[in-house]
């Protein structure tokens, strides 16, 4: 069987997450390999999360969390995006891609924005193939 | 009753270890008394390894690893150790998390020996010749050397009762630790020893220990630029300092020293993998991403004691 990638989405429950569901509703496609992930907040990730999908074998991780000044819990998303590039840059200069990891503000209304960004994730991880991390890189 | 029987073995280490243990000074006496020093190789007692590979296995009571795993040779005797002691602890961060020679895992084996003994300005070395596993002398004795891999902590090779970090461990940390041991008041195996607080909360400069607010740093820098205050949270002043995700066994010495806490105690209770702790933890108390840009080098800030402990564990290839 042909390699299909695996696409971890952790979204945050009150914009990106019902963005998602806006996009069920409205019958927007996107692909079957998100898997969708539901957290209060994006500033309740922890790059741990992020590590810890790409260790077990996920081929890319899609954080989504709100616009700036929509957070729900104020800040949260703030502090999401400055976790997120610190360790973007980490995890560049360590060798891994940095198209694997992913973070955008996709609101609850924004059901369409949702499936266009699922499309174009799935379809760059196709390109960049398969996660060679899947228990710990392999030098 | 017999005296409990105390192994030591310095692996891929420096040695600072095992000077931590010589540093706790008077107690000295009292543990060398208290236990029978089977095996302490290569640097304090003249015990040869087929001395301790003829024990019986699960014979020693203690055995304490110092250093990284870092070769053929280390993974070897990790091996033994392990099926002659009762107790296994890994001793200082390398043996922990792999310490600062873990960061030999940021290059290819080709590469750090071409550094070492071909492409360097004062080495002189026109054929290119590199150390080897093995070579044959006058034509009849064969001498080998261990085969360099790269560098692991030592839970990545065998199971580890208790883990002390530091670099090396404080020496008041040392004889808890040994108190401890002795008295038989250990935590359950797989934990480490330690107080549980944080170097923050253990620091002088702390302004939350005060009862002034935390505040988020509002510039980057390194510790070239400029000096702290007497008393201000280093952190807040903008050198970043990994104190509130590491252990705080050392009592704080080195930001009471002008010098932000780079992580050596190991990561607090709670925390797996200690350097994606510490991107989280810095990347939250700056006040605004563009800060996160002006960061020098992240991999040698927050990867400094822990890159083969944690994720992505080793170099992928460029």
């Amino acid at each position: 069987m042909a390699w299909e990638p695996r696409l971890v989405v952790i979204a945050c429950h009150w914009c990106t997450y019902a963005g998602a569901d806006l996009a069920g509703s409205l019958r927007y496609s996107y692909p079957p390999t998100v898997h969708i992930v539901r957290v209060p907040c994006s500033g309740r990730v922890e790059p741990e999360f992020i590590a810890e999908a790409l260790r077990r074998g996920a081929d890319g991780v899609f954080i989504g969390g709100c616009h700036f000044g929509d957070c729900h819990y104020k800040e949260g998303n703030y502090k999401a995006i400055r976790r997120f590039k610190l360790l973007k840059r980490a995890l560049t200069d360590l060798g891994v891609d940095p198209d694997r990891v992913q973070l955008e503000w996709i609101s609850g209304s924004e059901g369409k924005k949702f499936a266009e960004a699922m499309t174009a994730f799935d379809a760059k991880i196709r390109e960049l193939g398969p996660n060679p991390m899947k228990g710990g890189a392999n030098v | 009753m017999s005296k409990p029987k105390l192994a030591y073995y310095l692996a891929g280490g420096c040695g600072g270890c095992d000077i931590a243990v010589v540093d706790i000074s008077e107690m000295l006496v009292d543990v060398a008394l208290a236990v029978d020093i089977v095996f302490w190789a290569p640097t304090v007692a003249d015990a040869k390894y087929k001395d301790l590979e003829a024990m019986p296995d699960g014979s020693i009571d203690v055995g304490l690893i110092s250093g990284n795993i870092r070769n053929s040779e280390h993974e070897h005797i990790a091996h033994v150790m392990r099926s002659k002691c009762k107790v296994l602890i890994a001793f200082g961060i390398c043996a922990t998390n792999g310490g600062i020679k873990g960061l030999v895992n940021l290059h290819t084996t080709e590469q750090l020996l071409d550094k070492a003994y071909v492409n360097t300005f004062s080495t002189d070395n026109p054929n290119k010749e590199l150390p080897q596993t093995s070579c044959v002398v006058d034509g009849k004795y064969e001498l080998t050397l261990p085969s360099l891999m790269y560098a692991r902590p030592l839970d990545q090779v065998v199971k580890v009762d208790y883990y002390i970090g530091g670099c090396p461990p404080h020496y008041e940390h040392v004889k808890k630790a040994f108190t401890a041991l002795l008295s038989g008041q250990l935590p359950p195996p797989g934990s480490w020893i330690t107080m549980g607080k944080a170097v923050c909360e253990v620091c002088d400069r702390n302004p939350v220990l005060k009862g002034k607010p935390k505040k988020f740093a509002t510039t980057v820098k390194r510790t070239i630029d400029g000096a702290p205050s007497e008393d201000g949270c280093l952190l807040e002043e903008g050198y970043l300092c990994l104190g509130p995700v590491t252990q705080g066994d050392c009592g704080s010495k080195c930001p009471a020293a002008n010098i932000p806490c780079r992580g050596c105690g190991g990561p607090i209770p709670g925390v797996k993998d200690f350097s994606l702790r510490a991107i989280s933890a810095i990347a939250s108390m700056l006040d605004n991403e563009e800060l996160v840009d002006q960061i020098p080098g992240p991999v040698h800030l927050f990867y400094r004691y822990t890159l083969p402990s944690s994720f992505p564990y080793k170099r992928l290839k460029s």
